[in-house]
């Protein structure tokens, strides 16, 4: 168990693309940090960077009390679970459980213990004798996951785990790794690209794009109060809604007059736009029905307002029972507005 | 095919039939040749009843040979061939996989050219290089020697390129996870992909054990002492001399033995071939 420090850190590949560019984190001990982006945001090599599976071009990564930078994978005493898992597939269950313990010369009744125990904490004790390929996909992961347990490393690097597994048992494993890890409280690096593993499971979230640190925060934070455009758009499904003030001025849309005056964009949520009148101030948009999604417990409206580009994309519970060509009214609180600059796309404090 | 026409099965039968047929014919030929006494072919018209020397013509070319052409006992050409096709089953395998292993796994300047090198010479058989690789093996002073018989044919590129494309097709992650669970490149190799490349190399040994067992140009060339005598150049020697007639009996005896350890080994392989040729255990 250790913090993991990340300082000034960069990777440039061969041909000069950057793809990771002066980044600095701090991950403090027991936390579980969930790294977000769009494919190709560098979330995966800056673990694989941690790990030790990517030479670092500058800056220092250090684990506990020690640099890293130029030690091996199994020097840094961390474990990894991969995407596809790396089972070993010609080792049974309990030979993949024992490999990294052998090779660092573990004694035989320590191994027994502790591969007894990951397997009890995991339940795969029946299938100790198994080989990978007579598992399902749950199954392997949990092994996976049990390799990385019996090595009690300072860290576990997570490389988008679940994304092999169908939803529901995504779901499940995404509970479990939340529970497994609160209870080992081992330091936690997690990556992914569903922002909603991200949003459910993270201590720490860290939103990156291009190589870049966008917003760190809890998951909550993140999501209610976007710094950017691109972490409002990129949290939330649908994100926000981020729309022209030109266009809302053009309208006659009642904006509040605290708006900042740099603002470019104002963005709101889905779930924040009301077809009811609202109490408090707001602002009203009249638009018309495009589509309806049904998910269930909820209904996505999809809708078109004269002057404003991209379709409104509002969220009702219950079933939205409207046919495309419906007027609808679109009430928006003034507290539910978020303002972007127009030049930086970050966001603006109101004035 | 779902079709069920007993004419069309009938008639796939007899063409397979026939095909067998055609196939075996020359091997019964050879073997009830094998079975005649001395003097039997003279008459001019090939039996194709077996004899009554069978007992007598095995034996004697196990023990004794033909020594008026020069050949040496069966026990020991067979031996020596057997020798030949391990050694060199043995050495393609281990020098191939190992070059494989180089040329997948580690980064070096010019690995791509290596292996490119490596690649073209599968487009230079051992006869096009004969002359010079002979001087090479009698400047060395290898002639009649195991080593000269072997060594110039261990060099395999069909075998590293297909230890190559079997290495491609195992996940990096593997190798990643071997690395974090503090496997170094030798323990990598010896734990993961040895296993992993089990039945891929049962398959290339008996690919390879037969290309060294029916060797006969290079033999024939490097060997000159008798007790070198390979099976298959043994059978040329046997067969062509000058003022006599070959003794046919005796030579098919020859023949049926030099068949009997590639067909052998095919058959004890033949699960582990089957499988390293069509599943990728991954």
């Amino acid at each position: 168990m250790a913090r993991i420090e990340i300082s000034g850190v960069s990777k440039v590949y061969p041909g000069n693309v950057e793809a990771i560019k002066d980044l600095s984190l701090s991950i403090n001990d027991g936390e579980l940090v969930v790294l977000v982006g769009p494919s190709g945001c560098g979330k995966s090599t800056l673990l694989r960077m941690i790990a030790g599976l990517e030479t670092i071009t500058g800056g220092t990564i250090s684990i506990g009390e020690t640099v890293v930078n130029k030690l091996e994978p199994a020097e840094r005493d961390i474990a990894m679970v991969f995407q596809n898992y790396a089972l070993y597939p010609h080792m049974s269950v309990r030979g993949n459980l024992e490999y990294g313990l052998k090779n660092r010369g573990t004694q035989r009744a320590e191994i027994d213990k502790r591969v007894a125990d990951a397997a009890r904490i995991l339940e795969i004790e029946a299938f100790l004798d198994r080989k990978p390929r007579q598992l399902s996909g749950g199954q392997r992961q949990r092994v996976a996951m049990g390799r990385a347990i019996v090595r009690q490393p300072k860290a576990f690097l997570f490389d988008e785990p679940l994304s092999n597994l169908d939803a529901k048992l995504r779901a499940h494993m995404r509970v479990e790794i939340r529970r497994l890890q609160r209870a080992l409280g081992t330091t936690s690096v997690y990556v992914t690209h569903d922002q909603l593993e991200a949003m459910t499971l993270a201590d720490k979230l860290v939103v990156m794009n291009g190589g870049v640190i966008e917003q760190v925060g809890k998951p909550l934070d993140v999501y209610s109060d976007p710094q950017s455009l691109f972490v409002a758009a990129f949290m939330g499904s649908p994100g926000m809604n981020l729309i022209d003030i030109e266009s809302l001025r053009a309208i006659g849309a009642d904006l509040p007059g605290s708006i900042p005056t740099a603002t470019g964009t104002v963005g709101v949520r889905p779930e924040d736009i009301v077809l009811e009148k609202p109490a408090g101030p707001h602002l009203t948009i009249a638009a018309t029905l495009d589509a309806v999604e049904l998910v269930g417990s909820e209904s996505l409206v999809y809708a078109n307002a004269k002057g404003i580009e991209k379709d409104i994309i509002l969220r009702s519970s219950g079933i939205h029972r409207g046919n495309p060509g419906d007027v609808l009214a679109l009430h928006i609180p003034h507290s539910a507005l978020h303002s972007f600059a127009r030049e930086s796309g970050r966001k603006v404090a109101a004035a | 095919m779902v079709e069920n026409r007993p004419f069309l099965n009938v008639l796939t039968h007899l063409v397979l039939i026939l095909g067998v047929a055609v196939v075996v014919f020359p091997v019964y030929v050879a073997f009830i040749a094998s079975t005649q006494a001395p003097g039997t072919f003279f008459r001019g018209v090939t039996p194709l009843l077996p004899g009554p020397a069978m007992v007598e013509n095995y034996a004697h070319m196990l023990t004794e040979g033909m020594s008026t052409s020069g050949a040496p006992p069966l026990w020991l050409m067979l031996i020596n061939s057997t020798w030949m096709a391990i050694i060199i089953t043995g050495g393609k395998i281990a020098i191939s996989i190992i070059s494989a292993y180089a040329i997948v796994y580690f980064k070096f300047p010019f690995r791509t050219l290596a292996f490119w090198i490596i690649f073209v010479t599968l487009m230079l058989p051992v006869e096009v290089r004969i002359i010079p690789t002979f001087a090479v093996v009698s400047n060395l002073g290898l002639l009649n020697s195991y080593v000269g018989l072997t060594l110039p044919l261990i060099a395999s590129a069909t075998a590293t390129f297909l230890f190559r494309q079997f290495f491609l097709t195992i996940p990096d992650e593997l190798m990643e996870a071997a690395r974090v669970d503090g496997a170094g490149p030798i323990k990598f190799f010896k734990d993961i992909l040895l296993p992993l490349s089990r039945t891929n190399i049962a398959a290339l040994s008996v690919i390879m054990f037969i290309y060294g067992w029916v060797q006969y140009l290079w033999p024939l060339l490097v060997t000159t002492d008798s007790r070198y005598y390979t099976i298959v150049m043994g059978i040329k020697r046997m067969a062509a001399y000058a003022d006599q007639q070959p003794q046919w009996h005796l030579v098919m005896a020859a023949v049926i033995l030099a068949m009997l350890p590639p067909v052998l080994v095919v058959i004890f392989m033949q699960r582990l071939f089957v499988k390293g040729l069509v599943e990728t255990e991954k």
